[in-house]
């Protein structure tokens, strides 16, 4: 008897020892083969999208202005959306190419860490942790401060003094709970917090008036507004409480792809500047005579070397701003006097006109 | 007989089935240590490659962040560590009340399906059904949509004795111990002691046969007295009542509609399983007995307590046992009703410190702990009842 669990021992040891060999080389291949879908090596993102044929783009999940389904016509609709169509214009050459990824503000983080979607543009705020945490912030598109809103029928208050003892709706997993933490700690204001996850919960329970004020981003204070059935009662504080950069996100690693999405970013602040738009895009790639507008629409120098340096393809702003316009057109479109958002273009005017925008040179 | 013979039966290792059983269990052993290592050596990998630390630091850095209802004080200063905390309180409320009022709707419900009232049996057999086969977060959505029709704060439903309701919750006065309070609890102290002496003394008397039941009614009313008497002599308790300020109501206390809705949604789906539970114990107990009890004279009611009840107690217990604990696993759905429970917290807590990995691992400590321990109880519980098997 003994001799024979002696003997299994052995065996069992064996066995063990056996598989604890075999077992690295099978452990190491698969997370460098899953490397390529997570953590991009330099290169690798770009090709994934092209031979996807498709650009996976995080949005918001119902933002009027910024992301939403547009019912009636089955499409994504908003500033952040056609941003989207732009890194899709830009570098598969058809801004329809786009799947759009509706996350909420607490799954952004994970899918740019996991890498599941190609691009992050969804009103997220750059700000140094998540800088660190998440992946790459592309330059600014948005330059927003985070306001209050309150119904002006229901209370008076004018100031974030007289909101003491609110209750005071916020999202989480946003920039804004923490801000609305600080500057009501700041102000030695007390007040409650009514948090939900989901942005619709949000602002159902301020409209069924479960809280006295919500908190967000402006603009998204707007975009919301916009859809509520009588906008007119709600009105934001006079308080900029944050400063709120909104911009594109990629994930980590893969420098080419962080460039090309950033190059999308300043092409259509450039083509403002320019007074390049879709209606006159192929007549000024023709016509002009500006060594910065034939830069930029790759009329020289030869054949597109600067768009193939950074991984774009020959005339690729043509074709971007030709699909989707400069980035006056697309604020237009979504934000503008038109819209029932009309957000005053204010900071996100172009360097030229006392704003923010400013691309470096396309050379 | 000699040896020879011996030797030559026994089986090789490779045919011994003792051994081939060791053997298989090693290696099964073995796969699962494998897949394991490979699972957390994929992540650790993957974490490295996205800069992903992997620590608890941050407990101990400023959490930030408000939390609406909170069980113990709290305040943005303080660490994620109270923060957590906070969440795990306010986790461990719902899944304890959650359970008592679920384990008592759960039986009403599972006896009624049995009631020879046709009307309550059907009644009840359609509030299971409805329960069971509707998914819960469906529900929660829906009856948290249904308190924010409450009347806004500024029409408050009032109730006598200072008590509101509106679509902030419902706002009952609080009662607050006075400096009497100490003196006064002392009172019911001995008050309590006077009246289980008497008590004591009048079983003694009934047992030699003597009849007792004055006694009795004296120690009960004496203790009335007392305690009355102290209360109108130390006036023990004050009442801090809600007022209404220009938002809120301050000061009493408040039962939010977050709350009630998690809590009235966990506890009716709940009570649905358990009713079903109960029902399916107290039939599995023979027919013969319950024939047995009323054949030796037992009353429907002693039939039920003194016969079905206990035996039905050995099949329900385990069963009952996953409903709690799904109770309290659901409870995590909170976070669609905008209640600060655990998991609403941690959610925050991830994406504040950029550390999703070190927060759900916390997470999942934290209900494994709380689920392993509610066995443990009704384990402990279902242990006592089977031992009155035999």
């Amino acid at each position: 008897m003994s001799r024979s669990a002696l003997l299994a021992l052995t065996l069992g040891a064996v066995v063990v020892a056996a598989a604890c060999t075999s077992a690295p080389p099978t452990a190491t291949q698969t997370p460098a083969g899953s490397a390529a879908a997570t953590s991009t090596p330099v290169g690798a993102r770009l090709a994934a999208v092209r031979a996807r044929d498709q650009l996976i783009c995080g949005v918001n999940t119902n933002l009027a202005g910024f992301a939403a389904l547009d019912a009636a016509s089955n499409t994504w609709r908003g500033f952040d959306a056609d941003y989207c169509r732009a890194v899709a214009a830009a570098v598969l050459g058809d801004a329809n190419k786009v799947e759009f990824r509706g996350l909420t503000a607490d799954d952004r983080g994970p899918a740019l860490q996991s890498g599941s979607i190609d691009v992050l543009i969804r009103n997220t705020t750059w700000t140094s942790s998540r800088d660190a945490a998440w992946g790459n912030f592309g330059p600014t598109t948005f330059y927003d401060g985070q306001g209050m809103m309150v119904n002006s029928t229901k209370n008076d208050a004018t100031t974030l003094e007289e909101l003491a003892g609110a209750t005071i709706c916020v999202q989480t997993g946003t920039t804004t709970e923490l801000n609305l933490a600080d500057q009501m700690r700041v102000r030695n204001v007390d007040f409650t917090p009514l948090t939900f996850d989901n942005i619709d919960a949000t602002y159902g329970a301020y409209t069924e008036t479960r809280c006295d004020a919500v908190t967000s981003d402006r603009s998204q204070l707007v975009g919301r507004r916009s859809g509520f059935t009588t906008p007119a009662d709600h009105a934001l504080l006079d308080v900029v409480m944050s400063k709120e950069p909104l911009g594109p996100v990629v994930p980590a690693g893969d420098d080419q792809w962080f460039d090309m999405v950033k190059w999308v970013v300043f092409a259509t602040i450039q083509a403002e500047e320019s007074a390049i738009d879709s209606t006159n895009v192929t007549q000024m790639r023709d016509t002009s005579t500006d060594p910065v507008i034939q830069r930029l629409l790759g009329v020289q120098p030869a054949a597109g070397t600067l768009a193939s340096a950074l991984g774009f393809q020959d005339g690729w702003v043509v074709s971007m701003i030709g699909a989707v316009g400069n980035y006056e057109e697309i604020y237009n479109r979504n934000l503008g006097p038109s819209t029932p958002l009309a957000l005053d273009r204010g900071p996100n005017q172009l360097w030229t006109e006392g704003g923010l925008l400013y691309a470096p040179p396309y050379r | 007989m000699t040896n020879a013979p011996v030797r030559a039966t026994r089986t090789p290792p490779w045919r011994n089935v003792r051994v081939l059983r060791v053997i298989a269990q090693l290696v099964t052993l073995a796969v699962v240590l494998i897949i394991g290592w490979w699972l957390v050596n994929n992540l650790l990998t993957n974490m490295r490659q996205t800069r992903l630390s992997f620590g608890f630091e941050f407990l101990d850095s400023t959490a930030g962040f408000e939390i609406g209802e909170s069980l113990v004080p709290y305040s943005a200063t303080d660490r994620y560590r109270d923060a957590f905390l906070v969440g795990v309180a306010n986790t461990l409320l719902i899944s304890l009340i959650g359970i008592i009022l679920a384990t008592l709707l759960g039986i009403v419900t599972g006896v009624a399906r049995l009631s020879n009232n046709w009307l309550v049996s059907k009644i009840a057999a359609g509030y299971v059904e409805l329960m069971r086969n509707t998914p819960l977060l469906v529900q929660l959505v829906l009856i948290y949509a249904v308190m924010l029709q409450l009347p806004a704060i500024s029409n408050s439903i009032t109730l006598p004795g200072s008590i509101f309701l509106n679509q902030r919750g419902l706002f009952l006065p609080r009662p607050v111990a006075e400096p009497g309070f100490g003196a006064w609890l002392t009172a019911i102290v001995i008050g309590v002691a006077v009246a289980i002496g008497l008590h004591v003394l009048a079983s003694r008397r009934e047992a030699a046969g003597q009849s007792a039941g004055r006694l009795r009614l004296a120690g009960y009313g004496l203790l009335l007295v007392i305690v009355a008497g102290a209360w109108i002599a130390t006036s023990p308790l004050g009442l801090d009542v809600p007022v209404q300020e220009r938002f809120n109501f301050v000061g009493g206390l408040t039962i939010s509609p977050e709350l009630t809705a998690l809590l009235f949604g966990l506890v009716i789906y709940t009570a649905a399983f358990i009713g079903e539970v109960v029902r399916g114990g107290i039939q599995a107990v023979r027919r013969g007995q319950v024939e047995a009890a009323q054949a030796i004279g037992l009353s429907d009611r002693q039939t039920l307590r003194l016969v079905v009840f206990p035996q039905a107690l050995r099949i329900i217990v385990p069963p009952l046992t996953s409903q709690y604990l799904n109770l309290a696993k659901n409870s995590s759905l909170a976070i669609a009703v905008g209640f600060a429970d655990l998991f609403s917290v941690s959610r925050t807590m991830a994406n504040q410190t950029g550390q999703p990995v070190s927060v759900i691992v916390l997470v999942m400590a934290a209900y494994l702990v709380i689920s392993l321990l509610t066995s443990l109880v009704m384990n402990l519980y279902n242990r006592r009842v089977q031992v009155l098997e035999r």
